[in-house]
Order: structure tokens, then sequence, then C-alpha cells
């Protein structure tokens, strides 16, 4: 199953693929090659650092929970290194938004001609039965940048969106229990306490 | 897998059946609702159903993780003197 994964260089990603392959034969030899890009602590620890400096930044302004979601998702998606298309969605519809609140009425127009494909696709490839293609649709539709995509793309898309958003929710669960185990102690005791037992302990 | 029948359309299938069966597979192991059952007799429509119903929740997990952590970097701007102290955590 292994060689399988290694002549495969249609799939997007040749490159990657082979370089965390070869760094995965040490760990695994069944595991999927491009997960282990997600699932390295190495990994979760630069979008750790990442995600707590773009946090900084955000909170100056407003620490909408909104705010801190579009944050971990653009750190999320800079981690990708652009080499996937979800990243690459994720950080263009951020200009999209912005340009969408100012130019409102012109993407409107953009917008009615994307329903036709939908049909278009099912006359051409009617490789799955309808209820499969339906989900496939869906799945499209919750990966950022696949909703106009094939199958495959979308596949092969949620194949690395998944490790990448499980990375996403360990590094914000662990930052969250990190600020809230320092805001909960430096509350309960006073500031000088707090100073004196950081700085030296009483021996 | 019923995918079978369409090889006979030749026109623009550039990606075969065994390829698009890999990527399900693939798609299977990471999920880990389908995991964790037999394996053998889970159908490509299970598979894309429990990958939509696992991506949902880990958008509502970070939603939900990005509502503690603004809710937590309020309240620690909100001291001063502590904040130098997270900050040199956070930096």
């Amino acid at each position: 199953m292994a060689s399988s994964l290694t002549v495969n260089p249609s799939v997007g990603g040749g490159d990657r693929s082979r370089e965390s392959h070869r760094a995965k034969k040490k760990k695994k030899s069944s595991a999927p090659t491009k997960h282990a890009k997600w699932k390295s602590h190495a990994q979760q620890q630069l979008y750790s650092s990442k995600l707590r400096q773009a946090l900084a930044r955000v909170n100056t302004s407003a620490s909408r929970p909104k705010a801190v979601r579009e944050a971990a998702d653009r750190v999320l998606a800079v981690a990708a290194r652009g080499r996937t298309r979800w990243s690459r969605a994720i950080l263009t519809n951020r200009l999209k938004l912005k340009f969408r609140q100012h130019h409102h009425h012109k993407r409107q127009t953009l917008l009615a001609p994307t329903k036709k494909p939908r049909f278009g696709v099912l006359r051409l490839r009617p490789k799955t039965l309808p209820a499969v293609h339906r989900k496939v649709r869906l799945l499209g539709r919750l990966v950022p940048g696949c909703r106009k995509e094939p199958l495959p793309v979308i596949l092969e898309e949620a194949i690395d969106y998944i490790p990448a958003l499980e990375m996403q929710v360990r590094a914000m669960a662990a930052l969250a229990d990190l600020l809230l185990g320092s805001s909960s102690s430096s509350s309960s005791s006073s500031s000088s306490s707090a100073a004196a037992s950081t700085s030296a302990p009483p021996n | 897998m019923s995918s079978r029948r369409s090889r006979q359309q030749s026109s623009s299938t550039r990606i075969s059946d065994d390829q698009i069966i890999d990527l399900v597979s693939k798609l299977r192991q990471l999920v880990p609702e389908i995991r964790d059952r037999r394996s053998d007799k889970v159908s490509a429509s299970k598979v894309l159903q429990e990958t939509c119903n696992y991506i949902r929740s880990l958008h509502r997990e970070v939603d939900d993780l990005s509502e503690r952590l603004s809710q937590l970097l309020a309240t620690i701007d909100a001291d001063s003197p502590e904040a130098a102290i997270i900050r040199s955590l956070i930096n």
C-alpha cells in the first residue's frame, strides 16, 4: 500500500509527498504522507506561535470571536504554504470580503451565473448516483474554495483540510488552556506575590 | 462500487475510478466515525456524509474555541499589570 502512494505523481504536490514520505518512514509505514505535516508537533508549535502573534495584533482593535476565527483561519492557510486550494481560497476570500463591502452591487452580478455550472456538470459527469453527487456538492461547500471543483479535487482538498482543522482545534484549545491557567492564577493571587513566587523560590 | 458503469464515458474523464476509490479510502481513514467501525462495508455515500458531519463539527469546535479565546483575551487586556506577564508568555 505504501508503494502506491509514491507512484502517484498526478495527485497534486508530488514533491511534498516524497519529502514527507521519507520523514514518515521512520515513524509509520502505513500512514499517508501529507498528514504527517499536520500531525507533527513542530507544525503545531509553529502555528501556535503565529496565532499568538496574530491574536496580539487583533486584540488591540476589537476581540470579537469572528475576528479570532478569521485570524486562526488565516494563519492556518499560511501554514499550508498555498499548496492547497482551500488555503488559497481562505487567503483570497479575505480580500474579497473587504471589496464586497465597498463594491456590493458589482459583486451581485457575478454571483448569479455560478448557479448554472452545477446542472451542467451533472449532465457531463453522471459517474455517481445523484445522492452521492449531492453529498459531494455539500462537501465542496464545506471546504473553502471547492464549490465548483470536480469530485477528485474536492476529495483531495478534504483529505488535507481535515487534519489541518484538527491541528487548528488542538492548538487553539492548548492556547485557551494556557490563557485560562495564567489568567486564573494571576487573578487569584495578588500581583506582588505572583511576582515573588515566579522570580525566586524561597529556600 | 457502482461507479464502474461510467467507464464508457471517455470524454474528459481524466480521472480513473481507482483514483477516486483511493481518495475515498484515504478520506475514510481520517474520519474517526468511520475508522472505528468495520471498514469493509462502508459505502461512498456514507463516507461523504460522515465527512461532511465531521467537518461541520470541527468548524463548530473552532467557533467555540475562538469564542473562548476572544473572551479570555478581553479579560486579560482588562488587567494591565498581568498583561505584561501574559504578553511575555505569548511572545
